[in-house]
């Protein structure tokens, strides 16, 4: 090798010494972008909107406020007349929320500085849980465009607003306030962020105006107003007016914990005593429990906990596996709750039947969730009107259903999932779902079949994402098989719908045949008699008989209501020709 | 004379039907038919009389039941449709009668009928029912038979000579009724029935029925019913026997037994079609070795073949001894061989060897 041969290019140590230097958290993301989800134009455009968005609606949910949030998209760039959204490559993002706002002091770090924030340092159910998330898209924007975030914020309608524009200095992770100046502003209270940056605006799958839709439907209590770059204003009302339970801060759970956390946590610990490090600063550990983890790992319970961690750290990590410990306190989470779900569900798609399912909280690694299920079915026709075609069939032609296949919408903690769903624990859990025992069609390992759409919500004050972009859960056993608990519970339900649907439809189709093939034959008689009877009067008597024979009006009464869908189905809506069924969410006022 | 009482009967039958649907609407009941079933449970084989007969289970088709209803309707359509023909004096094939009663139902996208497939059984349901012949319903099949030999016939008033007819022979129609078609004259000794066409040809190609003094009739494939009905006609008239040639396979041994003692299906027209005692004259298992075919030219037989050949050596009419020895033959063997597969000694083998020799050596089934 060239090492070898060529001695000058061997390194000494101090060379090599010289050459080492820390690597800044901005320096590292402006490498590695597609981990936080800039992966290409599109879907950064669509991040920096979510990131923007989910911040504004955990503040809002924080300060008990029903958030109202404006999302504005506009195209930008120096060619007049400015290029089609679909052709541009340079957007202006705003969002505007009613939240509390933010304190003057710690409006430039939150917004460019990674890594800061509220939510990392507590097991609380939030949207966001790094403090990478908003920083990063006002980074991402200065690196496409050079333009600084800018920000409005008002914390009170007695306190003039206050406006910054900010740049993050890539090297020390620290805000470089370009500007800021107290000014007049339309809003009483809220926050507003505004993003320079290069996207690409493309509707379809996994595109802004879905991320807002499925947001919609997760979030029935909020009203999101989406100016497009398209110029049109789509209003996404709130249909439900009670704010989500705030969820309770939680310390961490024994069993959730790793050595390094453990290790991290003994050095920090205000506990002069390990017994009291253990009960102070985890969940779910009795004074009676950290004794029997001390004895377990054969340490003194009046140990100083930051001794132990040099020392024996590891065997009270070994000792906390093989204690019995409670599990973790569930009240922190809070989920959407079956009455939201189905008011999201039925406002956003129109369908013939809704259901939601919440599950009792479960605990996975030491952390609780709770897995919420909704199903929306049907094509809204109503039950009984087909979708046949407009003509008559030729000889070969037929009326066969198309096999579409249901559509997965995947959440977390409220946030729709928009990408990896294959690589998703709730993915597989809809495939692992015996789908056929509900009257769907399922071929082996795809999805369900049909005019069906899933809703799998996960709520836990940590949801194990496969990667920091924060696009698929990861599957561990306890995750999926709660999704699929809650699966099997709303597809029994489906399946009694369609059940009776059925039953309802034959009964309903048996008269129907009867009452077309009557026609026929009555005429083929009157042809057969050369006009020598009555055939009126053929159809009347022989329409007498299918009324009969069918069930005369027992039939009419499955058709219509049912009275018993409450025990047999609850949680759900059910449309009929004559109207919706079930709890439908009223259309409540803020 | 008896032309034109017939039709007029047909017709009062067809409308029978529209009277038994008026009546049990009136009588508030649902209306029925009772329609002979055409299934192997219910044929029975005659020993006596050497034929096929249908059995006396019948089913009844009714209108206020889900699973009947279309039929029953559609019956109607048919019955329609066919006294229309009677009326009008004309005769139609099966595919006009669909097309004639196809029609998408009023307030809906159903049609009345999607293929063919679904008319066909009908107008056979009816024929059982109203113990009709198909001809007497004025429906005709597709002429696929052929016939060259000495014989004259008077076919519309037209007289055909079928010894003047070159290799194409006349082709038979599917109504072959005396009210339809005459045997002015026929001077064959025998008639030899042959599955194929092609083969046909050969024989008609070397003028065989001149040397043999025979009747060369062809159905190219399963006979039609005027193929079998104008052989019958030959043996009971002019007393001729009729001699059976089709391909060594389990397929081929069915064609013969149609031929001989009616078919499930038409079970009903045995007795007007099934000529007792016909002949198998070939191609039997033991040919390819009595006449030196070498082995290579055999088919191996797949599993459809196997399977349909077990099936028919449960027939009852296949119980003869001989005939069980012949199936066991080609299965013990494994091969199955055509009738072309003769061309492989020499291309007039069959007419100039194979048939002489059978003829002489009588050496058939029967």
């Amino acid at each position: 090798m060239k090492k070898s041969k060529n001695g000058s290019s061997a390194l000494t140590a101090a060379e090599m010494g010289a050459r080492q230097r820390e690597i800044s958290v901005s320096e590292f993301f402006t490498k590695n972008r597609h981990l936080l989800g800039f992966d290409n134009p599109r879907k950064a455009l669509l991040t920096c909107v979510k990131e923007a968005v989910d911040n504004s609606l955990d503040a809002c949910e924080e300060a008990g406020i029903l958030p109202e949030i404006l999302v504005k998209i506009e195209v930008v760039g120096e060619a007049q007349p400015l290029p089609s959204p679909a052709q541009a490559t340079r957007f202006r993002i705003t969002i505007t929320d009613n939240g509390p706002g933010i304190v003057r002091e710690q409006i430039p770090r939150i917004f460019a500085k990674l890594l800061y924030g509220s939510k990392f340092h507590r097991l609380r159910m939030s949207r966001g849980q790094q403090g990478i998330g908003i920083s990063a898209a006002g980074m991402y924007g200065q690196l496409t465009t050079g333009k600084p975030v800018r920000i409005i914020s008002r914390i009170s309608d007695r306190k003039p607003a206050n406006y910054f524009e900010i740049q993050i200095d890539t090297r020390k992770n620290e805000p470089i306030i370009h500007k800021k100046n107290e000014i007049e502003w339309e809003h009483a209270r809220g926050t507003q962020v505004t993003i320079e940056l290069e996207g690409k605006y493309q509707k379809g799958r996994a595109s802004v105006d879905e991320y807002l839709e499925l947001t919609s439907i997760a979030n029935p209590h909020a009203t999101f107003v989406y100016s497009s770059p398209e110029g049109q204003t789509i209003r996404y009302e709130r249909t439900f007016s009670e704010l989500p339970e705030s969820p309770r801060e939680i310390k961490p759970h024994p069993y959730g914990i790793e050595l390094g956390m453990l290790l991290k946590m003994m050095h920090d610990t205000k506990s002069h005593w390990l017994s009291g490090f253990l009960t102070g600063d985890f969940s779910r550990v009795s004074p009676r429990t950290a004794t029997e983890i001390c004895k377990a790992a054969g340490l003194d319970p009046h140990a100083h906990p930051r001794r132990i961690a040099r020392d024996q750290a590891e065997k009270i990590y070994r000792a906390i596996q093989s204690t019995k410990i409670m599990a973790p306190p569930t009240d922190c989470i809070s989920p959407i709750g079956e009455k939201a779900i189905l008011a999201g569900l039925y406002k956003e798609i129109r369908c013939d039947f809704y259901t939601a399912a919440t599950r009792p909280p479960a605990v996975y690694r030491g952390n609780p969730f709770v897995i919420e299920a909704g199903l929306a079915f049907g094509t809204g026709n109503g039950s009984q009107a087909g979708t046949a075609k407009n003509t008559a069939l030729a000889e070969g032609e037929s009326h066969e259903e198309d096999l579409e296949l249901a559509r997965v919408i995947r959440y977390a903690n409220r946030v729709p999932l928009l990408y990896q769903q294959s690589s998703c624990s709730a993915y597989k859990a809809v495939l692992e779902t015996g789908w056929k025992n509900y009257g769907i069609g399922q071929s082996r390992g795809a999805l369900p079949q049909g005019p069906l759409v899933v809703f799998i919500h996960m709520a836990s004050v940590w949801v194990p994402f496969t990667s920091e972009s924060k696009e698929a859960i990861a599957d561990y056993d306890e995750i999926r098989k709660e999704m699929k608990l809650a699966l099997q519970e709303c597809g029994r339900r489906l399946g009694t719908y369609l059940r009776k649907r059925e039953h309802a439809k034959s009964e309903y189709n048996r008269r129907n045949i009867f009452a077309l093939y009557i026609e026929e034959v009555a005429e083929a008689c009157g042809r057969l008699k050369q006009g020598k009877m009555d055939t009126d009067k053929l159809k009347k008597q022989l329409m007498k008989i299918a009324v009969r024979k069918t069930g005369g009006e027992k039939t009419d009464e499955l058709l219509g209501r049912k009275k018993d869908l409450e025990d047999e189905m609850p949680h759900s809506i059910i449309i009929t020709p004559d109207g919706p069924q079930g709890e439908i969410p009223g259309i409540q006022g803020a | 004379m008896a032309k034109a009482k017939k039709p007029k009967d047909v017709e009062a039958r067809l409308i029978s039907l529209a009277d038994e649907v008026i009546a049990a609407a009136k009588a508030n009941r649902d209306p029925a038919f009772l329609i002979p079933s055409r299934t192997l449970s219910n044929v029975n084989f005659n020993t006596k009389k050497g034929i096929i007969e249908m059995g006396k289970a019948k089913q009844e088709r009714s209108f206020f039941n889900t699973g009947m209803a279309k039929k029953f309707m559609q019956t109607m359509l048919v019955a329609d449709a066919l006294s229309e023909l009677q009326r009008q004096d004309l005769t139609t094939s099966l595919r006009e009668i669909y097309y004639r009663t196809k029609h998408t139902i009023q307030d809906s996208h159903e049609n009345t009928f999607d293929s063919q497939g679904e008319s066909d059984p009908i107008v056979e349901d009816l024929e059982v029912g109203l113990d009709a012949l198909r001809e007497e319903l004025h429906v005709r099949a597709e002429n696929t038979g052929t016939i060259v030999g000495p014989l004259v016939l008077v076919d519309d008033g037209d007289t055909i000579d079928c010894t003047r007819l070159g290799k194409g022979g006349y082709s038979v129609p599917s109504i072959v009724e005396p009210d339809y078609i005459q045997i002015k004259k026929c001077t064959a000794d025998f008639v030899l029935l042959v599955e194929k066409g092609t083969q046909w040809n050969r024989l008609s190609e070397d003028k065989f029925w001149k040397k043999h003094n025979c009747i060369l009739l062809t159905g190219n494939g399963q006979p039609p019913r005027g193929v079998r009905r104008l052989a019958r006609r030959l043996n009971d008239e002019h007393k001729l026997p009729v001699y059976v040639l089709v391909d060594n396979d389990p397929w081929g041994y069915y064609i013969f037994s149609v031929v001989k003692q009616g078919s499930i299906s038409l079970a009903y027209e045995s007795q007007r079609m099934a000529v007792p005692d016909a002949k198998f004259i070939g191609l039997a298992s033991g040919d390819p070795e009595e006449y030196g075919l070498p082995r290579n030219v055999g088919i191996k037989l797949n599993d459809k073949d196997i399977a349909r050949a077990k099936e028919i050596m449960n027939y009852p009419w296949f119980q003869k001894k001989a005939w069980q020895l012949e199936i066991k033959h080609m299965l013990a063997s494994g091969l199955k061989y055509e009738l072309d597969s003769l061309a492989n000694k020499d291309f007039r083998f069959l007419t100039t060897h194979y048939l002489p020799k059978k003829l002489k050596s009588k050496k058939w089934l029967d």
